[in-house]
């Protein structure tokens, strides 16, 4: 490391496969993180970006006040087809705030060091996925003011939630998912919130972060029940992130719909969630990095590994699909068997295709070297798997649907203009929620960074 | 008005190998109430100060407990105690089905007892500490190491404990106010 240290200044670590440039120090390292948040001024892109998002989240508030209005036949959701874009969005938001736990806790438990430079944006990411998310679930019931009948909860109408359906375990499963990941961000945030408020100059800023840090002030002690509760954070998040999206695929497995009633759902679901997640953090990573000059702390190993893991995650996700297909000849029953045959053949047969090439094929070019250290390629590749994953949902919610047992119970769905209004006004709101978090808070975990300059490393007692 | 009393004192180290080394020989010196301030977790400097401290993990045992049992309980009392009805031809009390919500609500206490009880431990949050009066302390979460020997430590002695501290060659050693 002294080596490359003496070529003059920090430099991009192209080939060498580190996870932090050389000639880092404690001070570089947090001055440069601190500064993004309380720089006095804003970059140009972040003002664009930030209106463009703010822009659609103006389009989503005015979707939901006429979805209110009118109630959710404005949507494409019809018989046979009753859920649409609202239950595959909010697969696929859920879906991709999984990469964000998968990042934090489960990459923590097995000591990857690189994953310290991204957790803290993609947790960030998890949590406001799962607002984009939860938005969905709680308009589709209709009567969005009476959501909170869903919460067990002691009236005068005497009656208790159905603790047996699936769709009461989702409520269960996302408002943990939804709590527990907040708390891991904020208590993940502390010591950097201590930074930013000893660094900060202004008094406004001061009291906010001082606020926020509660009072923290870095004591060994205080960093002992730190750790360990870091720890048992990741050891409950993980089993929790396993969970949540099984019990997403439960929603289907459970019911009895041919091309939703299959075993394979829970481990199928949670490879996709990671697969679409990894596909979003490099989708985000990837341009936050060149703008804001990060490329010394997101090095070229951080988007090599991050393209390994989508490969395998998408190798898993491409057996799912080999399986539903045999699964459904194999059966020899007559609804599976058309099920697939239609999905391959049927209305929606460019779906389909569209979705095999996007998650089956296209990601096979990762295993290349080449294109894992081409930032343009793997940029695209993201795209391509977000788009691929949003494609698969639709496959199997949507033409599942289409066509059940009775012919004469067929029909077809197409989203209308509020149903595009909705998805992409949720974009909009992810990014709006981004944009404010990079702006205001430490987006890369300094205290984390810290730990793994080599000025970190101990000495052994002489 | 007097003079203000003294919370204690502080060195400042450069790098953490010197704050393990100081941390140490204070301890072996016979100094008791003191801590260490850095602006990253270090685990050596735990072993250093013999810092042991189980009660966390027990906590979150507790609170996954708790919450295993209450969610269980929940689900139980609904549907079989306060709201018996039929659905889907499955029995009141349909185990399998009531495993999902009671693994959440198991996660989600343990999560806060995690939370709420590492906050507590550290008697977070605090308005005011003694510490952020030394001068340069707000360095603690950029760069520097700090060790603070208590004024309330019974082999405390002003001059005493100066000169020990400097032994260690700190950056430099304060007088940290009350």
């Amino acid at each position: 490391m002294s080596a490359t240290a003496g070529t003059g200044g920090p430099r991009a670590p192209r080939e060498s496969g580190m996870i932090v440039a050389p000639g880092h120090t404690f001070t570089s390292v947090t001055d440069k993180i601190a500064s993004i948040a309380l720089g006095r001024r804003t970059p140009w892109f972040w003002w664009i970006g930030t209106a463009f998002a703010f822009g659609l989240v103006m389009m989503l508030l005015a979707t939901i006040t006429h979805l209110v209005f009118k109630g959710v036949g404005i949507w494409g959701v019809d018989i046979p087809v009753g859920w649409g874009f609202d239950i595959l969005n909010f697969v696929w938001w859920i879906g991709i705030g999984h990469a964000g736990t998968l990042i934090s806790a489960i990459l923590l438990l097995l000591r990857q060091k690189w994953r310290t430079s991204i957790n803290r944006f993609a947790e960030a990411m998890t949590i406001f996925a799962v607002s984009c998310a939860g938005l969905y679930p709680l308009l589709h019931t209709g009567r969005p003011w009476m959501d909170y009948w869903l919460i067990p909860y002691p009236n005068t109408m005497g009656v208790w939630p159905n603790f047996r359906s699936p769709l009461i375990w989702d409520v269960f499963a996302v408002s943990t998912y939804a709590t527990v990941s907040l708390l891991f961000w904020y208590v993940g945030m502390i010591p950097d919130l201590a930074t930013l408020r000893d660094r900060s100059k202004r008094l406004t800023a001061k009291i906010a972060y001082g606020m926020l840090a509660m009072g923290w002030r870095g004591s060994a002690r205080h960093w002992q029940r730190y750790e360990t509760a870091s720890l048992l954070l990741a050891g409950l998040a993980t089993p929790l992130v396993l969970s949540v999206h099984s019990v997403v695929s439960l929603d289907f497995a459970a019911g009895i719909i041919p091309g939703w009633h299959a075993t394979i759902f829970p481990p199928y679901f949670v490879a996709g969630a990671i697969y679409a997640g990894f596909a979003m953090v490099m989708t985000l990573a990837i341009p936050l990095r060149k703008l804001y000059g990060l490329e010394d702390f997101i090095t070229a190993k951080h988007l090599d590994n991050m393209a390994k893991i989508t490969l395998a995650t998408g190798l898993i996700v491409a057996y799912g699909y080999a399986m539903e297909a045999f699964m459904a000849w194999y059966s020899g029953n007559v609804y599976e068997r058309y099920m697939i045959w239609n999905r391959m053949t049927g209305p929606y047969k460019h779906m389909y295709w569209a979705l095999i090439f996007c998650n089956v094929i296209s990601p096979q070019v990762l295993w290349f070297r080449k294109v894992r250290q081409s930032v343009g390629a793997l940029f695209c590749m993201a795209m391509i798997v977000n788009v691929g994953m949003w494609l698969e949902r639709y496959v199997i919610i949507v033409v599942s649907l289409h066509r059940d047992f009775l012919p004469s119970a067929w029909g077809m769905y197409h989203g209308t203009i509020f149903d595009w209004s909705m998805f992409i006004g949720t974009i909009g709101l992810f990014l709006a929620l981004l944009f404010l978090f990079i702006r205001f808070l430490p987006m890369i975990s300094i205290f984390e960074m810290r730990t793994i300059l080599p000025e970190a490393k101990v000495k052994e007692p002489a | 008005m007097s003079a203000p009393r003294l919370y204690g004192l502080m060195a400042e180290f450069e790098n953490p190998n010197d704050l393990i080394t100081a941390a140490a020989e204070a301890r072996k010196a016979g100094y008791r109430k003191m801590d260490a301030y850095t602006p990253y977790p270090i685990e050596e400097l735990t072993e250093a100060l013999e810092i042991h401290d189980s009660r966390l993990p027990m906590l979150v045992l507790v609170g996954g407990i708790v919450g295993g049992i209450l969610g269980y309980l929940l689900c139980w009392w609904c549907s079989v105690v306060s709201y018996p009805i039929i659905v889907g031809g499955k029995p009141f009390h349909s185990v399998p089905a009531f495993i999902v919500p009671t693994f959440e609500t198991t996660i989600l206490c343990a999560a806060f007892a995690a939370v709420l009880g590492m906050l507590a431990l550290n008697g977070l949050p605090q308005p005011y500490h003694p510490v952020f009066n030394a001068p340069r302390f707000a360095l603690a979460s950029r760069d520097r190491f700090f060790l603070c020997i208590e004024a309330a430590d019974p082999k405390y002695d002003r001059d005493e404990t100066w000169a020990f501290l400097t032994r260690f060659s700190p950056r430099v050693v304060m007088d940290v106010e009350e």
